[in-house]
């Protein structure tokens, strides 16, 4: 008889940090121990702390374990699965030093209280690998309503009554969505799901996927029998080994229980669904690129109109959804469109997850309300900058998005609110900067990935963007000169006026935002000829300060192409000419004798 | 999958397996697990307190868990029940007392005196 759960993140974040490893390992010891029959070991989806990582929750006590080592394997199962006493030393603590009395409920910490679980509810609490799981989660239970109790119209009704809006990006109204391809007649619909997910910094869609992927699985079967299709595409990036495994067993399940094939649940409605693995470019996120992709053809974006509810994959009506967007269906459905309007803004409604990164002390997965303000996800739940820094700017939406400097931070996130102040949604993804960031490099490392990624279809975008590239590494270089900060601008709004897809509309946000908020910093590049962040390599050298080096030569030996001088217990120096500027000396400095200027 | 029946089944015969994970307990039992305790007897007493607790459907409202030494070896397998700020220790605690236990104290409400610590003290 099973007394304990041990809950194992498996979402990718955990399993690079050897998660499964500590799974086989906790197995091995259970043998070993004869608890085999009483302790169950459960590889879940993302628990979200991913800072943590890897993560082990033991249940009925709720103990949270972070940072767990292959190593420590074996005296976690010999202290707590055998003795019952838990390993204080491994206990995740909100604060060091907390007493194990102190330690809050997992539900009571400060990254997890505000938080709403929605799209993730069931990441970190199910096997993902078994849809039994899932079932006893009320899974499935949504299909089976809609195919039994209401009529496609009313689906779609309900959908537009809920507010949900895409999650992928542009946030348009899914309920609407639906209704478009479900008024066109045809022989044959389509359902996708895009999980192309390419915002660098994203992974809530490989997250969901990995936690739960027969929500997904459901919420396109309801698609399917709102717009009348019978055929779904997941189209996912072979980047995700772990999301693709578990989507191949999810499917495989899900036909083998008859929750998707024809006649399901003896209703007539036939669905099924097939994966289609992208290679990672970042366009085929774009609707139609994909749909271009799923055809077998190189991932070109084509026109619009015609919308892909009219003529979308194989020229028939498609619908496509992002994962996320997926993951909340079936739940509204289950309680209704009231419950998931009441949460959220008036234009906004429901949860949002957000992936936090960069600067950030509590990188991970965080799903809360619409509305909620950047302050409170990036220092109450966020748990603020590391190492004492401050805060400068978030960038939201990844290449397409925008930043958003501190004056900002009060402001409630909503799609309305996030366009206003030149940002955008986008997946979610929040990449966190510090004052050791500089603006003009970090708007030059979005444009070097859009340039890479940009597929040459249309001028403004394959040329463009490059353009605007140069530019960019004219001022990082110090060449700039400030009628090119007049250039950058015009270029900008002509790419966005004329790019063909929304990729390219969207490519030089990172420049205009920067340009806005940041100007600043735009101009001491341009015309003091100086990086005030300390970060563009030709604006700035290395100096050791005379009065506090004490002659130790540990900087000399480091130095891998022997810029520093000097004799022993005499201040050195560094020959610029020489030096690389990699930082390596600062590093070993035990005095802080070494500055950037 | 043909019919909503056949879902419901799956679903109920899983929940009780999953809702371990919740930690909404009211009633937890604490068994006595150090070297004293296993050496006592203490592991077949776990496994009946986790068995008749899920016989009954009692997962999740009732916890079943360990703890380590509390110092009173010559006692064990000891065995607590704390409920609220109610907290009943048991001594010389084998597979059929607890059994008794779950019935008259778990279910019943009514804590068997002369198995505690206070009987055996007098």
């Amino acid at each position: 008889m099973i007394r304990t759960h041990v809950l194992i993140c498996g979402g990718t974040g955990c399993t690079s940090g050897g998660s499964q490893a500590i799974a086989d390992g906790l197995k091995v010891e259970l043998e070993r121990l004869g608890l085999q029959d009483e302790v169950q070991v459960i590889r879940t989806g993302c628990f979200g702390l991913c800072a943590m990582g890897p993560i082990m929750i033991v249940y009925p006590e709720g103990t949270y374990y972070s940072h767990v080592k292959p190593t420590d394997v074996k005296e976690i199962a010999e202290e707590h699965f055998l003795k019952g006493r838990i390993v204080e030393r491994l206990v995740h603590k909100e604060e060091a030093g907390q007493k194990l009395e102190d330690v809050p409920a997992l539900g009571d910490t400060n990254f997890y209280k505000t938080q709403m679980r929605v799209a993730l509810r069931n990441c970190g609490v199910i096997n993902p690998e078994n849809i039994e799981e899932y079932i006893a989660m009320d899974g499935y239970a949504a299909l089976g309503k809609v195919l039994t109790e209401m009529t496609p119209q009313e689906v779609i009704d309900v959908m537009k009554k809920s507010g949900l809006r895409g999650r992928g990006g542009a946030g348009f109204p899914t309920g609407m969505k639906w209704q478009f391809a479900a008024a066109n007649q045809a022989d044959q619909k389509y359902v996708v799901c895009n999980a192309d997910e390419g915002d660098p910094g994203a992974f809530m869609d490989r997250s969901v996927l990995e936690g739960d992927p027969h929500a997904v699985l459901e919420a396109m079967a309801i698609a399917g029998y709102a717009i009348g299709a019978s055929k779904g595409y997941i189209y996912v990036r072979a980047e995700y080994p772990i999301a693709v495994e578990r989507l191949k067993i999810a499917i495989g399940q899900a036909r083998e229980y008859g929750l998707l094939g024809e006649d399901i649940f003896g209703t007539g409605f036939n669905f099924d669904i097939d994966i289609r693995l992208g290679a990672g470019a970042f366009v085929c996120g774009e609707e139609t690129a994909l749909l271009t992709s799923i055809e077998g053809n190189r991932g070109e974006p084509r026109n619009k109109p015609p919308f892909p509810a009219n003529k979308g994959l194989f020229q028939k009506p498609t619908i496509i959804n992002n994962v996320e967007t997926l993951a909340n269906i079936p739940q509204i459905i289950m309680k209704g469109a009231d419950w998931f309007a009441s949460m959220g803004t008036e234009d906004s409604k429901g949860t949002k997850v957000f992936a936090l990164g960069g600067a950030i002390n509590n990188t991970g997965l965080v799903e809360i309300p619409l509305g909620t303000t950047l302050r409170h996800i990036i220092y109450d739940i966020g748990g603020g900058i590391p190492k004492g820094r401050k805060f400068k700017a978030v960038q939201t939406g990844g290449p397409s998005g925008g930043c958003i400097p501190a004056q900002f931070l009060d402001t409630p996130i909503d799609y309305a609110n996030l366009t206003k102040i030149g940002a955008m949604m986008g997946s979610g993804g929040m990449i966190v900067t510090d004052d050791s960031t500089c603006m003009v490099d970090f708007a030059r490392f979005f444009l070097d990935f859009t340039v890479d990624e940009s597929c040459g279809k249309c001028t403004p975008c394959r040329i463009g963007t490059r353009r605007l590239l140069e530019l960019l590494q004219k001022i990082t270089d110090g060449r700039g000169e400030p009628e090119d900060l007049d250039k950058l601008e015009e270029l900008c709004y002509y790419i966005k006026a004329n790019a063909l897809c929304a990729l390219g509309q969207t490519a030089p946000n990172p420049v205009l935002s920067t340009l806005k908020y940041f100007r600043d910093e735009y101009e001491a590049h341009v015309i003091e000829k100086r990086c005030p962040a300390g970060v563009c390599k030709h604006l700035m050298h290395y100096e050791i300060q005379p009065d506090v080096c004490r002659g130790c030569t540990a900087c000399a030996r480091k130095c891998p192409v022997g810029a520093i001088s000097g004799t022993v217990k005499q201040p050195h120096t560094i020959d610029t000419k020489k030096c690389i500027k990699c930082g390596a000396c600062i590093e070993t400095c035990k005095f802080g004798a070494i500055v950037k200027k | 999958m043909k019919s909503l029946e056949e879902l419901k089944a799956i679903r109920e015969r899983m929940q009780n397996k999953v809702i371990l994970r919740e930690g909404s307990a009211e009633k937890r039992i604490v068994v006595g697990m150090a070297t004293c305790g296993i050496a006592a007897g203490a592991r077949p007493v776990l496994n009946t307190f986790v068995e008749e607790i899920a016989n009954r459907g009692l997962t999740g409202k009732v916890e079943v868990g360990q703890t380590g030494c509390i110092g009173m070896c010559r006692y064990e397998p000891i065995v607590e029940v704390f409920e609220g700020d109610q907290r009943v220790t048991y001594i010389f605690v084998d597979p059929a007392k607890a059994k008794e236990i779950v019935e008259k104290h778990i279910v019943g409400g009514q804590p068997i005196v002369e198995y505690t610590i206070g009987a055996a003290q007098k």
